[in-house]
């Protein structure tokens, strides 16, 4: 489109080159557990949204799965007008401040910014973190709500994709208890993703804004064990939303896996991120790292837990990945950042066995060597070993990141709800509408593991579908 | 929110706990546990459901001090409340009648062992229970254990109670008498559990133990508590915490088991010098 529309604009520049956000040095960052990327001042912001075209017909909503007036807001933030440019993004998003540091925009919104074809796309998500950032350190608003309808929800599981169905429901007039099995809410983003990329603090204010919105989130609450769905619907429950997620985690299946300091990434993450045990023994919760530690996987979730171990005072971090880096998943800031901290990448090998000592620590890992072979039903090049090239690496540590599953409990004990062979519940696309009436279900749950946003998308419309449900009964 | 209503000695460095938690109360079956945390900087432990009161709201705990997060429960007083408190968690213990069950408990796991037998007698068998513990002064429960028995055999490292031995040596000599016996249930110290199953093992007499790795969230989302059963991966939380005594690998258990004692011994150090926090 744009060429000409753009030469016919009031502000011909354009700027190719995005302003970076400044972060620690590598130094600093990789001795303590704070954030890494600090975020614009606001001048910086201003600069950065300045750089936007404005296209009447922007492409970058496109990309967004919640549907964010992204031009608009960044108009306000390049006019100084921070106040309004969050409110603009809290009439579709109310995680802001996560999304703008956790979103892989690159394949998002910013993949589609028509900058991206001559220089940088807009910094699209350094613009939302810093919106939200501004209200944060600002005060608490009262977000608006609508009169009470006397309907009550009960979502399962505080994760992104129950709490944007959560705001969304309680925004309009209906009564919502979240349930959530563990101590905190926030789901992946208080246990998984880990303190130097998404500070607790602010998952725990973005909480506080959806209790401000008349949320009562109830912790320490195991649906399945607690109660049972059915249960909650004879309760007085017009409607339930599942956001139980992905949260079982995948061994690889190989001898010696059981070892003592072989960790799945889930238990090394909690350790570390919910139970604060980097702070051990201030906190109670221990982990043992040792100096080599190998981190099998390439996800976002293989970085995290890499990059934490360097934190935690390991020497030598490593990841082990069977494929080539083209399909490493991570976001790419992740893995420029983990590069730079001086994590080494082993690609193309696959562990093959685990040796232990007489206590049963582990102690080496046999691994073989990978090619790529023809593409597999992903589209992605298949890995297979190359005979004889096996060899020995000491290790102290293994964390397995190689993929997790459904959360089982729900749909173990809820008689009737329709679950794939691979323990996603099914729904229709559109509603999030599951087997059993009155039951919503969306997030990793409904798709496997996936990304915050693309979870709080389908919390937007199973909220959207539970509204109309309900006031239809 | 989990307040302690009652707190009782029962030994030294044992203690019950009455703590105020309806929802559990009110779903709670003999075999599942809670997991609790006493404060805010307080790890996950797991306790397993003693007794529970649906009319009252309230769970009974017992529990032995032997590191920083059960020394820190010790030390709280009634009316105190805990942190967090969650459950029922894991399987309900299998209870039907299969004719005569024996019962054995060693040290604090003659506390899981309660709810068991009570159930079990319930539903119409013949208990015997087992009760074992290093001397008398530690052993526990001995009278609520003989209200739901037929027979209370009692064991003592020490020989100061009972039998001078372990509650595996009284089993073999009830096998050896000719006793018939249906299941066997036995709970406590992983080697206490694996020397039960080697002696029924022979008999082929069905053997059923409560492992106690060590437990992270307790809901089946971390793997800290993988067991091998049978030759399979399988977490202690959700998919037991009860298991076929004959099939589980008791080496790798107790191996795991011992991962952090490094890290324990410098927890221990840490509160003894700074206090609770
Ligand atoms: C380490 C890590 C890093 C990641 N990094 C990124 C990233 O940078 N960017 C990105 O977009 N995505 C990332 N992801 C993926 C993203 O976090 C998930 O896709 C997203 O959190 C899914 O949201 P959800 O609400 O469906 O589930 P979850 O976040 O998993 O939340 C589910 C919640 O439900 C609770 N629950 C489960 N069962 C029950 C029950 N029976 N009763 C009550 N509560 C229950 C759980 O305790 C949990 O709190 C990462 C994931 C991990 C693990
Ligand atoms: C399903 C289950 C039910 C249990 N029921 C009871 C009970 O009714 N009464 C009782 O006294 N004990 C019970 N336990 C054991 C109890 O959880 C541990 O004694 C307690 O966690 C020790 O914590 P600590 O900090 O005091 O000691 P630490 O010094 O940390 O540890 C002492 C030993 O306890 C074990 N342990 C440590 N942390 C954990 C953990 N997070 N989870 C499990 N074990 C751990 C380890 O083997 C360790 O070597 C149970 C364990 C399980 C898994
Ligand atoms: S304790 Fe985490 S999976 Fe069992």
């Amino acid at each position: 489109m744009g060429a000409t529309r753009l030469q016919t604009k009031a502000k011909p520049e354009i700027c190719k080159e995005s302003i970076p956000m400044p972060k620690q040095s590598v130094e600093e960052r990789t001795r303590n557990f704070n954030e890494v990327a600090l975020g614009y001042t606001k001048e910086q912001a201003v600069a950065e949204a300045k750089r936007c075209l404005q296209c009447p017909q922007p492409k970058c909503m496109e990309g967004c799965p919640v549907e964010i007036d992204i031009p608009s807001f960044i108009k306000s933030v390049s006019e100084f007008k921070f106040d309004e440019a969050i409110k603009k993004i809290k009439e579709k998003n109310s995680l802001p401040a996560i999304c703008g540091r956790v979103c892989p925009q690159e394949e998002q919104c910013q993949e589609n910014c028509v900058l991206g074809k001559v220089g940088d796309p807009i910094s699209i998500g350094r613009l939302e973190r810093f919106a939200a950032d501004c209200e944060m350190t600002k005060g608490k608003d009262i977000p608006n709500t609508k009169a009470s309808t006397g309907k009550k929800v009960a979502v399962i599981g505080a994760g992104p994709a129950g709490l944007t169905a959560a705001a969304d429901l309680a925004k309009l007039g209906h009564r919502v208890f979240v349930f959530e099995a563990l101590h905190k809410p926030g789901g992946v983003l208080v246990y998984g993703i880990p303190e130097f990329r998404l500070p607790k603090k602010i998952v725990e204010a973005e909480a506080d804004y959806i209790k401000r919105l008349g949320v009562t989130i109830k912790p320490n609450a195991l649906i399945g064990r607690a109660f049972t769905i059915p249960e909650l619907l004879k309760k007085g429950f017009d409607a339930v939303f599942i956001g139980t997620g992905a949260g079982l985690p995948r061994f690889l299946g190989i001898p010696g896996e059981n070892l003592s300091g072989i960790y799945s990434a889930n238990e090394f993450l909690i350790r570390v991120n919910l139970m604060k045990s980097y702070a051990f023994p201030e906190y109670d919760t221990p982990i043992r790292i040792g100096k080599k530690v190998v981190v099998i996987g390439a996800g976002n979730v293989a970085m995290d837990s890499a990059r934490s171990a360097l934190r935690l005072g390991a020497e030598k971090v490593y990841i082990v990945y069977r494929r080539s880096r083209k399909e490493m998943p991570a976001r790419v800031e992740e893995i420029e950042n983990a590069e730079e901290e001086g994590i080494v990448f082993k690609l193309l090998t696959n562990p093959i066995r685990f040796f232990g000592d007489e206590k049963g620590w582990v102690k080496q890992m046999e691994c073989i060597k990978m090619k790529l072979g023809e593409p597999d039903k992903s589209g992605r090049r298949r890995p297979i070993p190359i005979e004889g090239s096996e060899f020995l690496m000491d290790v102290d540590t293994a964390i397995i990141a190689i993929g997790r599953t459904p959360n089982p409990i729900i749909q173990l004990t809820t008689k009737g709800l329709r679950a794939t062979k691979w323990g996603t519940i099914v729904v229709d696309e559109k509603t999030e509408k599951t087997s059993l009436e009155g039951v919503y279900a969306g997030g990793d749950i409904v798709t496997g593991e996936a990304t915050v946003i693309s979870a709080m998308g389908a919390g937007k419309s199973a909220a959207r579908a539970i509204h109309e449900y309900i006031m239809k009964k | 929110m989990y307040k302690i209503v009652a707190i009782q000695t029962l030994a030294p460095q044992t203690k019950l706990i009455i703590v105020h938690a309806p929802e559990v109360a009110e779903k709670a079956q003999a075999g599942q546990f809670v997991i609790l945390r006493v404060d805010e900087r307080g790890e996950r432990i797991p306790l397993t459901l003693v007794d529970w009161k649906p009319k009252n709201g309230t769970i009974v705990l017992i529990f032995q001090e032997v590191g920083v997060s059960t020394k820190k429960l010790g030390s709280l007083n009634v009316n105190e409340e805990l942190f967090d408190v969650v459950g029922p968690l894991g399987n309900p213990s299998d209870i039907k009648y299969y004719g005569t069950a024996v019962v054995i408990g060693g040290g604090v796991g003659i506390a899981p062992c309660l709810p068991i037998a009570t159930a079990l007698q319930k539903v119409g068998n013949e208990v015997i229970s087992i009760l074992g513990a290093r001397n008398e002064k530690l052993l526990i429960l001995e009278e609520e254990m003989k209200r739901v028995s037929t027979k209370v055999h009692i064991s003592t490292d020490d020989g100061s109670k009972g039998h001078k031995g372990f509650v595996s040596d009284i089993l073999k000599s009830l096998i050896e008498k000719g006793n018939s016996i249906d299941v066997v249930y036995a709970i406590g110290p992983s080697v206490m559990m694996r020397a039960v199953a080697e002696v029924t093992r022979s008999h082929k007499i069905k053997t059923i133990v409560s492992l106690n790795p060590i437990m992270v969230d307790g809901m089946g989302m971390c793997g800290a508590c993988r067991v091998s059963v049978g030759g399979k991966v399988k977490f202690a939380c959700v998919d037991g915490p009860e298991f076929d005594a004959h099939q589980v690998d008791f080496d790798q258990l107790i191996k795991r088991q011992q991962a952090f004692i490094a890290e324990e011994n410098l927890a221990l150090e840490h509160i003894e010098k700074h206090g609770g926090n």
